[in-house]
């Protein structure tokens, strides 16, 4: 299939450099003006690079100004706690739903693989009504529980490594005597690590960048996570683009630094889930 | 304690300890609401009181004749029509890829790169770069020779389109890897045999390739569809729904009417009527998926 002119060597190369040039442009131009100081920021082009790259006043304010101390925390704390409650209860689900045949297991993964087709975003107006009863509105509880809820890609993941472990080691660990617990914990919990490793990435990738449940769930200015901390400040302060330009850098590192070390995780994650 | 019990009791424990917390949470926060929200349907519900009357089909009338509601969608018309091309671009880069190619991982890690960034922030950085005066694309096309007024933001016949470019900018290329990844599970010996029958590069992509992804082009099209249908967050962010009201979506007219006007009956009326769109399109995708298998 592969043509092999000149023309369309050059065709090739070109449309990708065209569209690295375009991933690349918006945020370059963020760069460059995070760097600069107001006067710059009014005399220079945009595009022109900074005087200094050790400019970092502007991070330092737009740090503080966003409140992004309690942005960050808040946000650590709901993904940990996603993270644990979602690894625990998906891998030790699978696990009994994948290893055992019981009566109901095939409706019950029907039920998930059902669920995927009904779009989150429209049961909001119930499930805002189930927590506030629950007394979880405005607190961190709130989007964990809705994060742990509704996991279907994780289940699809996590059920197709289990099947791939073969059953002889479960059945070589029970005649050596250890319960099924044993079993769970010690020989397919391990094997379970890079099924483990690319759900948590993409988990704290997606949790990161919601804004969906931040927004409705966690109103008051205590309970500020990235998004909505970058939502506040830019509301305050959206003519000072070179604080702006800080600000979204700050946001926008952390993923852009796990996805550099740890893409193999997230292709391998996103593939597994859209070509299932 | 359970090593003590036999496998057949330990397994019934196992069974129930493992799968009833996630099923109360599947039942909880996805099949409760979806009833419940036709439940609500037809009520005036107005999210606070603890009674609200049946109002049997109001709600889904109001839904049908008020422009100002289902009129919406004609916003949502211009995430779809981004979105195919999207696609498009998507496959055409996938199998670029897919090809002999010095710098693929590079291309590969850049193309994605825009899926993994913050949203919120992914829609402040656009809204610097559509700025009428100092934004960097007037900037960029100024410096190209062209007309460099243009108000990506302001104009309403253009500004879903502006917001839909910003959806392709962030999701062609997990598109593309998507359909990479369908590519790379095409044997390579299929495309040996048909190079030895005489078959080109261009040949071999419609009768190889294609056919190959159906599958794929399908459930990436019912993703395009099913959110060109929910967008929310970039207009949000970006415009409030403006000018005048010529970026709202569906799904802000849904979080408005139910959070700011407290008309959770209509708001749940209108949930109903998107969770009925995704079904059928859905169905019509399965079914169409189940008779292609059986030709």
């Amino acid at each position: 299939m592969e043509r092999r002119t000149p023309i369309w060597t050059t065709v090739k190369y070109l449309s990708l450099l065209v569209a690295v040039f375009g991933v690349l442009y918006p945020p370059y131009i963020i760069v460059a003006n995070a760097f600069k100081t107001r006067d710059e920021f009014n005399l220079k082009p945009a595009t022109s690079l900074p005087d200094s790259f050790l400019n970092f006043s502007n991070f330092g304010q737009a740090y503080q100004a966003a409140d992004m101390t309690s942005a960050f925390g808040n946000q650590l704390i709901i993904i940990v706690c996603t993270l644990v409650l979602n690894l625990t209860l998906g891998s030790a689900f699978c696990y009994a739903v994948g290893r055992f045949k019981f009566k109901g297991s095939g409706l019950i993964i029907g039920l998930f693989m059902f669920a995927t087709i009904i779009p989150g975003i429209t049961t909001q107006v119930v499930n805002f009504k189930t927590i506030q009863s629950l007394g979880l509105h405005d607190h961190l509880g709130g989007p964990v529980l809705l994060y742990v809820g509704a996991d279907v890609l994780m289940i699809f993941i996590y059920l197709q490594f289990i099947r791939n472990i073969p059953y002889e080691l479960d059945e070589s660990a029970m005649i050596e005597g250890a319960s099924l617990l044993k079993i769970f914990t010690t020989i397919i919990f391990p094997l379970l690590v890079p099924a483990t490793a690319t759900i948590a990435i993409l988990k704290v990738i997606g949790i990161y960048n919601d804004f969906f449940v931040p927004l409705l769930y966690l109103p008051s200015p205590e309970k500020v996570v990235v998004s909505t901390s970058l939502m506040r400040f830019f509301g305050n302060n959206s003519g000072d683009w070179q604080m702006v330009s800080a600000a979204l850098l700050i946001i926008m590192i952390p993923t852009a630094l796990l996805y550099l070390f740890l893409q193999r995780y997230i292709f391998a994650g996103v593939t597994n889930g859209a070509v299932k | 304690m359970l090593g003590r019990l036999n496998f057949s009791t330990q397994k019934k424990i196992i069974i129930i300890a493992f799968v009833a917390i996630p099923v109360l949470l599947l039942l909880t926060f996805a099949y409760y609401p979806a009833l419940e929200l036709v439940r609500l349907s037809f009520t005036n519900w107005d999210g606070m009181s603890p009674t609200s009357d049946y109002i049997g089909w109001d709600n889904y009338k109001e839904v049908f004749s008020n422009p100002e509601i289902f009129g919406v969608f004609k916003n949502n018309f211009a995430y779809f029509a981004v979105g195919i091309v999207q696609n498009i671009v998507a496959i055409y880069f996938a199998v670029i890829l897919n090809g002999k190619l010095r710098g693929r991982n590079f291309f590969r890690l850049m193309l994605f790169l825009p899926y993994i960034l913050n949203g919120v922030a992914v829609a402040y950085l656009f809204s610097y770069v559509f700025d009428t005066t100092q934004g960097s694309l007037n900037f960029l096309i100024g410096h190209l020779g062209f007309a460099s007024d243009t108000s990506w933001l302001g104009n309403e016949s253009m500004i879903n389109y502006t917001l839909a470019s910003i959806g392709f900018w962030r999701f062609m290329g997990f598109n593309m890897v998507v359909y990479l990844a369908a590519l790379q599970a095409i044997p390579s010996d299929i495309y040996e045999a048909a190079a030895i029958d005489g078959a080109g590069g261009w040949k071999s992509f419609l009768h190889i390739t294609l056919p190959n992804l159906y599958k794929i082009i399908e459930l990436n099209l019912f993703l395009t569809v099913t959110g060109a249908l929910e967008v929310f967050d970039l207009p949000y962010i970006v415009t409030k729904g403006g000018p005048a009201g010529a970026s709202e979506t569906f799904v802000m007219k849904i979080v408005e009417t139910a959070f700011q006007f407290n008309d959770y009956g209509l708001a749940s009326a209108m949930s109903v009527v998107l969770l009925a769109f995704v079904v059928v399109l859905l169905s019509i995708q399965r079914y169409l998926l189940n008779r292609g298998g059986q030709d």
